[in-house]
């Protein structure tokens, strides 16, 4: 069976590998998803964030012999604390003015960030290893699927999914949904608001660096692998509608399907085409697919 | 006031020192080291190629007891036209450079090679790979030094045709490098009895190639041809490997592989890759030597074929600027053509009227693991390709400096 003049098996592949990237757009764009819709920053540090997550797995396995499993656990909790002393120190100070201040102090802290890493390990990048019990392939009939990727889905859907429950439907989540609304009447009941915000970057940035560690065995750990991701996964929130939490997973995967999609009809327009649907969204519908205009 | 008086007491002074001094603008000869700083080429290039040119200006001085007073600046381009040409216009207009070296990524070099040849400068090209520098855009103010997409094609392309791998399959970066590249090795391919089955365009830099590599798969071609460099490169290699295509059958043919890009992949996954060099760190005493004193000068780090190229070719352009006894941009590529090339890295040599610097090119195949004696030891020398079939003979090409 033929779709498109496309063989429907071959077809089945290139979706399949649509959602995997989908998983990575998914698992970054919640993450600002989360911080812009809880602490409206736009956390243009998030692309080197993910960065510092693979970054730190790599140094784990060869510096002290951590292995993957223990990176995965790690690894967001350490650059999650360094997001904790970002938000403490410097991004604190910013919640009154406008949006574009804290834009470009983290836009600044990014390009710090990974000028520093690309001065201490070069350009090309470190090769990392997929996990043991994940070499190897699936055999789908259809295609091969290697188990590491199958595992990305996996751990992406269960990770998105559990962070939009707590956030839309525990009483945790409606403080901190509340806290955002009017932070003043939060606090008048006794609950510590800044503590609740500064958490809120600090598992933001953990969420992004969780998705540099599920990234390493699959690209280079490259000092400019955030680079490039960061502003699909922008366009990604921007169409989601910026702030929503199941409009950034959804739309993530949804993305990653359409590129996989193109990749195959159109190959020369596949990383352009995120950007043209974030156009045509903005035209038609300003605050994004899942976004309420405020 | 004052400063016009300066100037003329400097002009004045210069028009009565040697001959030769007074044919050098301003004094010095200032060199441009520009090519990607910060993106995906700047482990292959980069500093990395400063510090080449300024081991080769200290090198060349020591040797030739010259008087040359020879400064050497870089700059980062980006891998972007318009940046490139802006600095590239920067320097020769008033930052008063005579000569840009290096300049990886073919559409930026194309740019630099133009304004060259406008400015009367001269460009001595060592990063770039397409062969239409010395073809259709070839000019009399452009030396190409290192390699380029024919040479990759019939050094790589031709020894995997030649040992059975006649289908393939391409995974081209979609600019001006890849597309190149693409059309060299397809028509080696087709001229060796091969067949292209397929060909996808892929956005430059791509991270991920998995959906490109199974329409290779699905293709069935012996072998896929990786038209791209760089991080490109890794990331479809990495992934090759992952996907298990290699296990499958299919074999990859990297075609523009750097040292410093093994050494990223590790290996494990690189084993077995055939590629072609024209310089390798472990070819001879000379090349040893030369190798570990750049190494130390850049923080441990082996050079990549480009930074020897930059080196070897910054001392010929130095013999030409005292040979010429001038270091205008249009006479200099004169002399160096005429001049025969001469040093440690690449041995014996010579420029031809089209610009191209001919010499030995290397068919190697990367180690496994277990026959790799540590970090570096990375190649096997399967074929030396001698200088006069490594590159484009040039009754086929289409310079308009070759007469025929």
């Amino acid at each position: 069976m033929e779709i498109f003049g496309i063989p429907s098996q071959a077809l089945f592949g290139q979706l399949l590998i649509g959602l995997i990237n989908g998983s990575f757009y998914a698992l970054l764009s919640l993450g600002l998803a989360v911080i812009f819709g809880l602490l409206n920053i736009i956390n243009f540090t998030h692309g080197a964030q993910y960065m510092l997550g693979a970054f730190v797995a790599y140094l784990g396995l060869s510096k002290l012999g951590l292995n993957y499993w223990v990176a995965l656990v790690v690894t967001p909790v350490l650059v999650g604390a360094t997001g904790v002393v970002i938000e403490r120190t410097m991004l604190s100070r910013l919640y009154k003015l406008d949006h574009l201040y804290g834009l470009l102090l983290t836009f600044g802290l990014a390009l710090i960030i990974q000028g520093l890493f690309r001065n201490e390990f070069g350009s090309s990048g470190m090769p990392y290893p997929v996990p043991e019990v994940f070499q190897g392939v699936f055999n789908l009939g259809f295609m091969f699927l290697p188990k590491y990727r199958a595992w990305v889905i996996v751990a992406s859907v269960v990770v998105c999914f559990s962070t939009w429950y707590v956030i839309e439907r525990t009483k945790l989540g409606a403080y901190l949904r509340a806290a955002t609304e009017n932070p003043s009447l939060v606090q008048a009941f006794g609950i510590n608001v800044p503590r609740m915000i500064t958490l809120t970057y600090g598992f933001g940035v953990g969420l992004a660096a969780l998705a540099g560690v599920m990234a390493a065995p699959i690209y280079q750990v490259n000092p400019m692998m955030g680079v490039d991701i960061i502003i699909v996964v922008f366009a990604v929130v921007v169409i989601g509608g910026m702030g929503s939490i199941m409009g950034a997973i959804l739309t993530g995967f949804g993305l990653g399907l359409v590129e996989g999609l193109t990749k195959v009809f159109y190959p020369e327009a596949s990383n352009t085409v995120i950007f043209v649907i974030m156009a045509i969204v903005l035209l038609i519908k300003p605050a994004g697919l899942f976004g309420t205009q405020k | 006031m004052n400063r016009k008086l300066i100037a003329m007491a400097a002009t004045l002074a210069c028009a009565f020192t040697g001959a030769a001094q007074a044919q050098i603008s301003d004094g010095i000869v200032k060199i441009g080291v520009l090519n990607d700083m910060s993106g995906v080429y700047s482990d292959i290039t980069g500093q990395g190629s400063v510090t080449a040119a300024k081991m080769a200006v200290e090198d060349y001085l020591k040797a030739s007891k010259s008087a040359l007073k020879v400064e050497v600046v870089g700059a980062d381009h980006q891998n972007k036209p318009d940046v490139g040409s802006n600095i590239t216009r920067q320097w020769y207009d008033a930052d008063k450079v005579d000569m840009v070296v290096d300049v990886p990524t073919s559409s930026v070099a194309l740019a630099v090679s133009q304004i060259s040849k406008e400015k009367g400068k001269i460009h001595v090209n060592t990063g770039g790979a397409t062969s239409d520098l010395t073809g259709k855009s070839c000019n009399a103010n452009t030396i190409h030094w290192l390699y380029d997409t024919y040479m990759l094609a019939n050094g790589t392309g031709k020894a995997i045709v030649k040992n059975g791998g006649n289908t393939w399959f391409f995974l081209t970066a979609d600019y001006a490098f890849g597309q190149a590249l693409e059309r060299d090795t397809e028509a080696v391919v087709v001229k060796n009895g091969g067949k292209v089955l397929g060909k996808v365009r892929t956005p430059f830099p791509t991270q991920d190639f998995s959906s490109f590599l199974l329409q290779a798969q699905a293709s069935k071609a012996k072998i896929i041809g990786l038209a791209n460099a760089g991080g490109d490169t890794t990331n479809s290699i990495k992934q090759a490997y992952e996907f298990g295509i290699t296990k499958g059958g299919q074999n990859l043919a990297g075609l523009l592989v750097f040292l410093p890009d093994v050494h990223a992949l590790g290996l494990e996954k690189a084993q077995g890759l055939l590629l072609t060099e024209t310089f390798y760190w472990d070819l001879n005493d000379g090349t040893r030597a030369w190798s570990k004193r750049f190494a130390a000068a850049n923080g441990g780090k082996y050079p990549s074929m480009n930074h020897a190229g930059v080196y070897a070719s910054v001392i010929h352009y130095l013999k030409a600027v005292d040979a010429a006894k001038t270091d205008d941009g249009t006479k200099v590529t004169a002399q160096m053509k005429t001049l025969p090339t001469d040093d440690v890295l690449f041995g014996k040599g010579t420029i031809r009227q089209d610009g191209r610097k001919l010499h030995p090119a290397y068919l190697f195949e990367v180690k496994k693991p277990s026959e790799s004696k540590g970090p570096y030891d990375y190649y096997k020398l399967m074929a030396t390709i001698p200088a006069d079939e490594a590159f484009r003979p040039l009754s086929e090409s289409d310079c308009p400096l070759v007469k025929k």
